[in-house]
């Protein structure tokens, strides 16, 4: 068996068993949804090589709708996730528009701008609660027969969702859509001249990536029951594209990776340390910038790839 | 004549003047940003951090040492200045030739670990730093009060950028500037000592938002995130203006404060986004920006 089939498998029967093996099951779930939110980026940044500073618009957008549609309407979840991610996609659409006029950095600052402005929006609009967000929001029963209150049927649900979406991203990826998508990242200028609207290819992976954000930003406040500031703010965006960054940018399971690693150091490095957990993200940020830009899994694949080539450059023996 | 569209005239013309005190600060750290991005393709995303650490080393240099406002107004920029030349020796110089999206990511991390560190060991209250005596007072102009400091402050930032502007594009120096940009590795081939030059563009750019930083210190709280939100407004006034532009920056810097303190007086609610609204306007309208170039 390939080492990457095993990998997996051993990855998927911890996921199955964490409910059961002593694991808090709503700092898991958590996790996932960060990593859902890592991989709907590293669509964007790894395979679209567009840098986007405003991605917490996205996830907060989705988390406030949705908890507004549950608590102020009464909605089932399976209404209020579709109603929190059909905003974030209306947004990614508007957004992203608006962003890819320009590339690069500038593509990087119009983003951050135009994620301020959501954040401005929440901060100020009547119905999400200015600097308290929404508390107390029911997760609710799901299509009126599975009732999502307890930890380990949500904790399943959350998962379902997030290989659902892994799998999606590799089939996007792997589909025609995803070559012309990279061959886009790897030369726009050619690819333009061999006939695509390279435009209406980057719309639509931003749109993807910004659907796929507000469906983690929508379960991660179901599963906390609360969508407050910290959901929309910049810093949110910072911390997805580090995930991504430190796990591996166009890597699939680099998110994941870096997903785990930042949310458990969030949740846990504060008991030690304090107040010191954003100094100490950004000394990580710096290092990883320097040092391993091609993130963790990222500089593991190009080991192997090392070895096997000296493998096959290797004399044969007569 | 004391009141326009219902709002009393000495009420607008004081919003406009703090538009214009905001527009100072945009115009500062826009040109620093301009002229490091014109030099070096970096965004300096640590461009408020550095604000930031100027307010707090006045701040602190009239705490410990008793160093006074006039004093720190050129002290804090130098200090701040050195600090950006060292990071750009240790750190940022390892990234040229690479995607400048790093340079962007990088000073990123380099903004959080300065205002985690800054919010860590002072707190999240922010201080206050007294005004100056000089410049305490007010003046009545009969149809409106004019806080001296606010005077002061537009006047400095205005001398300033417009004396950056002219070091850049009318001297011998500027013009070295200027052909770096263009051809680092031809003027390397005149003898000029490039790497230098770079390093004391960054520090120079951020001594600029330290500059900033001490002026603003007597009008705004000294915290460790006054400059998070700013740098993002000032991104904004950048796009809007044209990076490669220092005048557009300037320009741009100064009438989108007024811009913002004139939404204070009409649409209160808006005056927080009204600069994000028009970038985007702009983008939609022309994409380079007002007065960059594609």
């Amino acid at each position: 068996m390939r080492a990457a089939t095993v990998f997996y498998v051993l990855v998927a029967l911890f996921a199955l068993a964490v409910p059961w093996v002593g694991i808090y099951p709503v700092f898991m779930m958590k996790l996932l949804c960060f990593a859902m939110f890592a991989c709907a980026y590293n669509l964007l940044l790894g395979f679209g090589r567009m840098l986007s500073f405003g991605h917490a618009a996205f996830f907060g957008s989705a988390a406030y709708v949705t908890s507004w549609l549950v608590t102020a309407h009464g909605l089932g979840p399976a209404t209020a996730i579709a109603g929190g991610v059909g905003v974030a996609a209306a947004l990614g659409f508007v957004i992203g528009g608006i962003a890819i006029r320009r590339h690069g950095i500038y593509f990087a600052m119009i983003t951050l701008a135009l994620g301020q402005l959501v954040y401005f929006v929440c901060l100020e609009a009547p119905f999400t609660g200015g600097e308290n967000g929404l508390q107390g929001v029911p997760r609710g029963t799901l299509f009126g027969l599975l009732p999502l209150k307890s930890d380990v049927v949500m904790y399943y649900l959350v998962l379902a969702v997030f290989v659902a979406v892994f799998l999606f991203i590799r089939r996007v990826v792997h589909s025609p859509y995803g070559q012309v998508l990279k061959a886009i990242r790897e030369n726009e200028p050619r690819a333009l001249s061999l006939g695509y609207d390279i435009n209406r290819y980057k719309l639509l992976a931003f749109v993807i990536s910004a659907t796929l954000s507000g469906l983690a930003g929508t379960l991660n406040a179901l599963v906390l029951s609360f969508a407050t500031l910290s959901d929309v703010q910049q810093s949110n965006s910072g911390a997805v594209i580090l995930m991504t960054l430190l796990g591996g940018t166009g890597t699939f399971f680099g998110p994941v990776v870096g997903a785990a690693i930042i949310v458990t150091l969030q949740e846990y490095l504060s008991d030690y340390v304090g107040g010191w957990v954003t100094a100490i993200i950004g000394v990580i940020f710096v290092a990883c910038v320097l040092s391993f830009r091609r993130g963790i899994v990222g500089e593991l694949v190009a080991l192997r790839q090392r070895r096997a080539t000296r493998r096959m450059a290797a004399p044969e023996p007569i | 004549m004391s009141e326009v569209f219902g709002i009393p005239v000495a009420v607008i013309l004081g919003q406009l003047m703090l538009g214009l005190v905001n527009g100072s600060f945009y115009a500062l750290l826009s040109l620093g940003l301009a002229v490091i991005f014109g030099l070096m393709g970096v965004v300096n995303f640590a461009h408020g951090a550095f604000y930031t650490l100027g307010a707090f080393a006045a701040l602190l240099g009239l705490q410990l040492f008793g160093i006074n406002y006039w004093l720190a107004l050129v002290l804090a920029p130098l200090a701040v200045g050195l600090l950006g030349v060292i990071v750009e020796r240790l750190l940022l110089q390892r990234l040229y030739g690479l995607d400048p999206l790093y340079g962007l990511l990088l000073t990123f991390g380099l903004a959080l670990i300065v205002e985690g560190s800054l919010h860590q060991v002072f707190g999240a209250t922010g201080q206050s730093y007294p005004v100056p005596d000089a410049l305490a007072g007010a003046l009545n102009l009969g149809f409106m009060i004019l806080p001296l400091y606010r005077a002061w402050v537009i006047a400095a930032s205005v001398v300033v950028c417009f004396s950056t502007w002219f070091v850049i594009e009318r001297t011998s120096l500027g013009a070295t500037l200027r052909a770096a940009t263009e051809n680092a590795p031809l003027l390397q081939v005149f003898g000029v000592n490039v790497p230098l030059l770079k390093a004391a563009t960054y520090g120079g750019g951020v001594a600029l938002a330290a500059l900033a930083g001490v002026l603003a210190s007597p009008v705004v709280l000294v915290n460790s995130h006054m400059g998070t939100s700013l740098v993002i407004v000032v991104f904004a006034v950048v796009v809007i203006g044209g990076m490669g532009s220092i005048l557009g920056a300037i320009v741009s810097g100064l009438v989108l404060g007024v811009i913002e303190g004139f939404t204070k007086v009409i649409y209160p609610e808006a005056s927080n986004t009204v600069v994000f609204v028009i970038m985007a306007i702009v983008l939609m309208w022309r994409p380079a920006g007002l007065f960059g170039r594609e």
